[in-house]
């Protein structure tokens, strides 16, 4: 780089890097201005509490808040430990060929559209799921929920993999002196040294959880009832954005959207946050 | 490519032989588009689009330089889009209400008429329902198809969004304006229904008479099976007329196209598709 170009090209940089967080900034700002309405006439809290009801003026949000929770969570849950033990199996575990072939699977995984896990899923999951649980039409929580376990799962794994392949030679090489096996290595080095990386992994596949639409829409039956069971169905913030929407362009019910818009904002920004103090609490390792 | 083309050239072959030479009368109906050009944008109400689809496949098929588009988003959309100038016609399954068209200038086009059916799956033996129970199951109120005479399993409710116009019907005919549980599933197109019905068999929904085909299992209520005959004669009361709606008087290309819809070769791919033809 020739020191005429050096400065501009800094500017360049810096240009874009400005621009890009001028847009996250007046994305805030575009939702937190269109829904103030809402907060000034005291709507705004009367949306945490009570039913959706367009039709008798109730533009309650609380069902499709706690179905996202619950929706993201199971899927969390389901996802974490298989992610885990399959990047383990990559990292540290597996013999031969299998660690390879499972890298590459998961790389693939990675790159398939999202719509294509819920079209399977309405066809595979959907009907056995209505079977085993022997009541409801199968479009529940619960089949939403493995589905988005394994769309995210890739997320993690590649985190947990990248983050384990970080851990220091010279401290692996200090286990097998002690003669550890694998699994005492898994548990005792790899998973104490790289835990920053997973627990960015897990924060980062959550927010792509919470975020789906795709998946909620097409499998969690979208009803707006609150959800009492795994086998009732739910609608998301996500799902529920996306329904009004294409009913709705000016309304009391499309300017509730603009709460659900910020609330996933927060939720991203506060998972986002979250990563950065892991990040930080990292660099302050001995 | 070349593969393709030939696919195309016998796909026009056999729709001009088709035109010509067995339905002479009604190949002149698509005569007017002859000359033209251009786009013709459609969206709205997800029951007319059968209908639009083959009117689209007809003229583009004739008339490569017009272009059709046909997307769904319900009655609600379809106003909505054609008021905003998003679409050159917005579709309806109800008609538009007062502020609507006072609002949007819109002029309406009512070119057939149809039934909203309750609907379960073909394995269901429940097939007559009154309107009492239909009205008591949508809210919620009987859960179990025991009740009805059926398995001993929980009833799945199906609905569509807001934005329907199938659901505005059926809410107001059917169960007269009753309540529609909130812990019903919601989809999102008379075709979603079709299928989320098809593939549960302890589901039920409402669906466009024009929709019902084999995969489904059309309920009567009160005795009177929704049917393209039944809606015709009156017989069925859950029936409303499909409006194409525009902004203000259509022209050009977009006031040939409603033409069409009202010609014969419109009004008989309406009713192959099982509406009630207007003329």
């Amino acid at each position: 780089m020739s020191k005429i170009a050096e400065p501009w090209v800094r500017r360049l940089l810096g240009l874009m890097a400005a621009f890009s967080v001028a847009v996250t900034v007046l994305m805030f700002g575009f939702m937190v201005t269109l829904g103030l309405p809402l907060i000034t006439e005291g709507t705004f809290f009367n949306m945490f509490t009570g039913p959706w009801q367009p039709g008798q003026g109730a533009y309650g949000i609380a069902p499709m808040i706690v179905g996202t929770a619950v929706i993201a969570g199971l899927g969390m849950a389901v996802s974490f430990p298989v992610s885990l033990g399959c990047a383990a199996l990559i990292s540290v575990l597996g013999r031969g060929w299998l660690p390879i072939l499972l890298h590459r699977l998961v790389r693939f995984m990675t790159g398939i559209p999202t719509v294509v896990y819920g079209f399977a899923g309405i066809f595979l999951l959907v009907p056995l799921v209505r079977e085993w649980a022997g009541r409801g039409s199968g479009l529940c929580i619960l089949s939403a929920g493995l589905l988005l376990a394994v769309l995210i799962a890739p997320t993690m794994i590649l985190f947990f993999t990248d983050s384990f392949a970080t851990v220091p030679r010279s401290y692996l090489q200090a286990a097998d002196a002690l003669g550890a096996s694998p699994v005492q290595k898994l548990i005792h080095v790899f998973i104490p040294c790289a835990w920053p990386g997973l627990v960015n992994g897990v924060v980062l596949a959550m927010g792509r959880a919470v975020g789906d639409t795709l998946i909620a829409l097409m499998i969690a039956g979208n009803a707006t009832a609150m959800p009492g069971a795994l086998t009732e169905p739910a609608r998301t913030l996500t799902a529920h954005i996306a329904l009004v929407v294409a009913a709705d362009f000016d309304s009391l019910e499309f300017r509730t959207l603009f709460a659900c818009g910020i609330i996933l904002y927060l939720c991203t920004t506060l998972m986002v946050v979250l990563t950065r103090g892991i990040g930080a609490l990292r660099e302050r390792r001995p | 490519m070349s593969q393709r083309n030939r696919w195309f050239d016998w796909a026009m072959a056999l729709v001009i032989l088709v035109a010509t030479g067995f339905s002479p009368a009604m190949a002149d109906d698509l005569a007017p588009f002859a000359g033209q050009a251009g786009r013709v944008a459609i969206s709205g109400g997800t029951a007319h689009i059968p209908v639009m689809k083959e009117a689209a496949k007809q003229i583009m098929q004739r008339y490569p330089d017009i272009q059709v588009t046909v997307a769904g988003g319900g009655s609600g959309v379809g106003i909505k889009q054609v008021g905003e100038g998003l679409v050159e016609i917005g579709n309806s399954g109800r008609k538009p209400t007062d502020e609507e068209i006072a609002k949007y200038g819109l002029t309406m086009f009512k070119w057939a008429v149809d039934g909203v059916g309750v609907v379960v799956n073909p394995k269901n033996p429940v097939t007559e329902l009154t309107k009492a129970q239909t009205k008591a199951i949508f809210a919620g109120q009987i859960g179990n198809w025991k009740a009805l005479g059926g398995p001993d399993k929980t009833i799945n409710l199906y609905t569509r969004d807001e934005a329907s116009g199938t659901r505005a019907v059926f809410w107001k005919k059917a169960i007269e304006k009753g309540a529609i549980s909130s812990s019903a599933n919601v989809v999102v197109s008379n075709g979603a229904m079709k299928s989320a019905v098809a593939g549960d068999p302890y589901g039920i929904g409402y669906v466009s008479v024009g929709h019902i085909d084999a995969s489904v299992t059309p309920v009567a209520l009160d005795g009177v099976t929704p049917t393209l005959e039944t809606v015709k004669s009156g017989a069925y009361p859950v029936s409303r007329g499909l409006y194409s709606n525009t902004k203000g008087e259509p022209t050009g290309l977009t006031r040939i196209f409603i033409d069409f819809l009202f010609s014969p070769t419109g009004q008989a791919i309406a009713a192959e598709k099982g509406f009630v033809a207007v003329k």
